[in-house]
């Protein structure tokens, strides 16, 4: 009986496949194309013309004259063809000690006492590994350092934090966050 | 929970409550006896694909001729796809140069699509060209789901028909599920996905020059048509390795929030379409409300456990407090836009909903925060379930509570009218059993030999978690994973692929076997013996059952991994 049904069952999928695998994609890509270009093409970020990245991919920062983002395990760091999280637990004795090491890389960075809590992003791998967020708090820490490398007023550049803190859409949807990338354009193009 | 985390689950219920009850009226039309609206639009399409598909759409079948058709349907489905995988590396639209995928994994990923569980032991962005997920995988999202909508209405045919010998036709339910239902929803969601920046587009990789000189490779693909029938279907496959964490599938907290919502909705529009065709709506209010008592506490317990934070990093000098311009919590694989809050409503909402989507490391949760999402699939995938799956299997359930009631006041348990006797009661028992059976032999299989065992990452009670994790998923038909175990091998990609087949089959034959005994029976007169299932009172025995018989089944190897994680400090 099984055999019987399996010429219908093989049209079927092929016939499926027509509907759902090419016609409906097809009509997607048509519809985004016409009404949102930019956004259905990766939000792309061009300076002069060139592409330097996407507004929604994190991207490695290091040096003190740049904002830098959350620790990734995308690759070896904010590999955009490489996304994905640490998987490490929260009581594996290496994940413990890697924060340990970040917490005191970020407050030798960026002068903070023994005191001061480092913000939980900082220190923490995000899920994608290309997070392009970080906490105003976090963004708030790093103002003086790169105020400093760059040789600007502190109030200078945590200006340009607030003009790249984005709220929750609707205020509720989401968190209150810092666009790196977009930050440290703003933060070159005052040079 | 903050009340940050209360305005969104406020929104997700209010907009569910709102949307669910006409889609699932509409469903009681698209596969009740009468006309349908929009009949005219999609009754000319429907017909040519009958012809095609050389079946008659008047002719009924009887349950185990239905059961057939649906068995012959994914042994094709599994075919082509696995067929599509080996032989990636000729086909078109490969901008990536992605291969051709080995037999072991081309198998399990098969298997994966086919029984809308989407376990994915690749990385889409690196192995799968935009053929194989478009033509082949995106597929699979929208059929499996269907697959799982016809099971569920030919349930309900069985529990509604009257001394009747068919449950309709496979092939007639298959097709209008699809271009009645997914093809619709998901097409309005997909441009909704892309006006808030996820991707669609057939470009090769563009290599951006970053403004300190380095080069990113950043990846395209036919994203937004792929995600919105992957929540939609409820089968969670992500086009690229982070799934729904990645930037390009779930960019803002409004995707997130419709990526939720789109989880929830068919599962429980499915109730009053239960309702409407048992033609006493009550029916389905109980089963939605048992769905949605157990949706909400794993919301709520996951979401306050992430909120809390990991204590360990608390002693190191981490500030994991909650307040304007601070991202709190847990935060080890998490992403910045959607915080504890975002993670916590998602992560309950994939596993109460057998779709498997992540948009955090579920292996990175706290101890108890990592339960929840165990617990939620562990449930059998009830709140609400997967599309489908989720009606079957609280009807499956409230099947056995009825028995249950039935045993205590000694009367022959009735449903809807309907005597509930040994041969279904046979059957009931035999679904329950599956799915522990799979999972508890294969985690014990996996941890007594040294090869699956070094797969592990996380090694003590938090390593038998990841296994267990994987086998209740696949079992499951769920999908998400405890991503630290390497399970791309010849081992996994066999027994996951196993699980996922019994877990998927040996449910879906019982059940329709359930349907055509049912649907054979007369209706009995409701008397004074009857038990009201359309009170509170049977929504909580349904609960009760639920959770005692999965207490009874997991608790020891919950007590092996969670909790002994959670009180070792």
């Amino acid at each position: 009986m099984l055999r019987r049904q399996l010429i219908p069952a093989l049209r079927a999928v092929i016939v499926l496949t027509v509907l759902t695998g090419v016609l409906y994609p097809l009509a997607v890509t048509g519809i985004a194309r016409v009404a949102f270009p930019a956004r259905a093409d990766r939000s792309l970020v061009r300076v002069d013309g060139k592409v330097v990245g996407s507004r929604l991919i994190g991207q490695p920062f290091t040096g003190p004259e740049w904002f830098h983002p959350r620790p990734s395990a995308a690759g070896d760091g904010y590999d955009a063809m490489a996304s994905g999280a640490s998987n490490l637990g929260p009581t594996n004795p290496a994940f413990l000690r890697t924060v340990e090491d970040r917490v005191a890389a970020y407050r030798a960075e960026n002068g903070l006492g023994p005191d001061v809590a480092v913000p939980v992003d900082a220190v923490t791998a995000s899920a994608s590994g290309l997070d392009p967020d970080i906490s105003l708090r976090n963004a708030t820490l790093q103002a003086p350092r790169v105020a400093r490398a760059r040789h600007l007023q502190a109030a200078v550049v945590l200006g340009l934090v607030a003009r790249n803190t984005h709220g929750p859409a609707l205020g509720f949807l989401g968190e209150r966050r810092v666009d790196v990338l977009g930050l440290n354009l703003a933060l070159q193009r005052v040079r | 929970m903050t009340a940050h985390a209360w305005e969104q689950l406020a929104a997700i219920v209010a907009i569910v409550a709102i949307a669910a009850p006409p889609l699932g009226f509409y469903l009681a039309r698209v596969f009740g006896d009468g006309p349908a609206p929009g009949d005219r639009i999609f009754g000319p399409v429907e017909r040519a694909i009958y012809r095609i598909v050389g079946v008659d759409p008047d002719h009924e079948q009887r349950w185990n001729v239905y059961a057939m058709s649906l068995l012959a349907f994914s042994v094709a489905s599994v075919v082509v796809l696995y067929a599509m995988q080996r032989l990636q590396g000729h086909l078109p639209l490969d901008p990536t140069g992605a291969h051709s995928i080995d037999p072991a994994l081309s198998f399990n990923t098969a298997v994966s699509f086919v029984t809308n569980t989407n376990w994915q032991n690749y990385a889409g962005e690196s192995t799968m060209s935009i053929f194989t997920s478009m033509v082949g995988l995106a597929v699979q999202n929208f059929v499996s789901a269907a697959v799982g909508i016809t099971v569920a209405i030919a349930l309900v045919r069985g529990l509604t028909r009257d001394g009747a010998r068919t449950i309709g036709n496979f092939w007639v339910d298959l097709i209008r599920a699809t271009t009645r239902v997914l093809l619709p929803i998901a097409l309005v969601a997909a441009i909704v996905f892309v006006s808030q920046g996820v991707i669609q587009t057939f470009a090769a990789p563009v290599h951006a020059h970053t403004i300190t000189g380095a080069t990113q490779v950043i990846p395209g693909g036919p994203v937004a048509s792929q995600e919105s029938i992957k929540m939609l279907g409820t089968n969670g496959g992500g086009y690229f390795g982070a799934n729904s964490a990645h930037p390009f599938e779930n960019p803002n907290g409004v995707t997130n929030l419709l990526q939720i919502v789109l989880m929830l909705l068919i599962p429980f529009a499915l109730t009053f379409t239960f309702g409407r065709l048992a033609k006493d709506r009550r029916q389905g209010f109980v089963l939605a409300a048992a769905m949605f008592l157990i949706w909400f506490a794993a919301a709520f317990a996951l979401t306050s456990f992430e909120s809390a934070g990991n204590p360990r990093l608390t002693s190191r000098g981490v500030d994991q407090s909650m307040s304007v311009g601070r991202v709190g919590g847990n935060m080890e694989g998490k992403e910045t836009r959607f915080g504890a809050a975002g993670s916590g409503l998602f992560g309950a909402t994939s596993t109460g909903t057998s779709t498997g989507a992540v948009n955090a490391s579920h292996d990175s949760f706290t101890a108890a925060g990592g339960a929840v999402p165990l617990v939620a699939m562990m449930l059998g995938e009830i709140s609400p379930g997967g599309v489908g799956a989720g009606l079957y299997g609280i009807l499956i359930f409230a099947l056995l509570a009825v028995f249950i009631a039935g045993l205590m006041v000694g009367r022959t348990p009735e449903y809807l009218g309907k005597k509930i006797q040994a041969a279904e009661m046979k059957l009931v028992v035999l679904y329950i059993l599956v799915t522990p059976l799979v999972i508890l032999a294969f985690t014990a299989l996996s941890v007594a030999f040294a090869g699956p065992r070094s797969a592990i990452l996380n090694h003590g009670p938090h390593g038998l978690t990841e296994v267990t994790y994987a086998f209740t998923s696949a079992a499951n038909n769920n999908g998400s994973a405890f991503g630290g175990l390497s399970t791309n091998t010849t081992w996994y990609n066999t027994t996951l692929g196993i699980a996922m087949l019994l877990g998927r089959f040996m449910l879906i034959i019982p059940v329709l076997a359930i349907a055509g005994s049912l649907a054979r029976k007369k209706r009995v007169p409701v008397n004074a013996g009857t038990f009201p299932t359309g009170t509170p009172l049977f929504t909580g025995l349904l609960v009760g059952v639920i959770v005692i018989m999965v207490g009874l089944t997991f608790f020891p190897v919950l007590a092996l991994g969670p909790i002994v994680e959670r009180l070792g400090g």
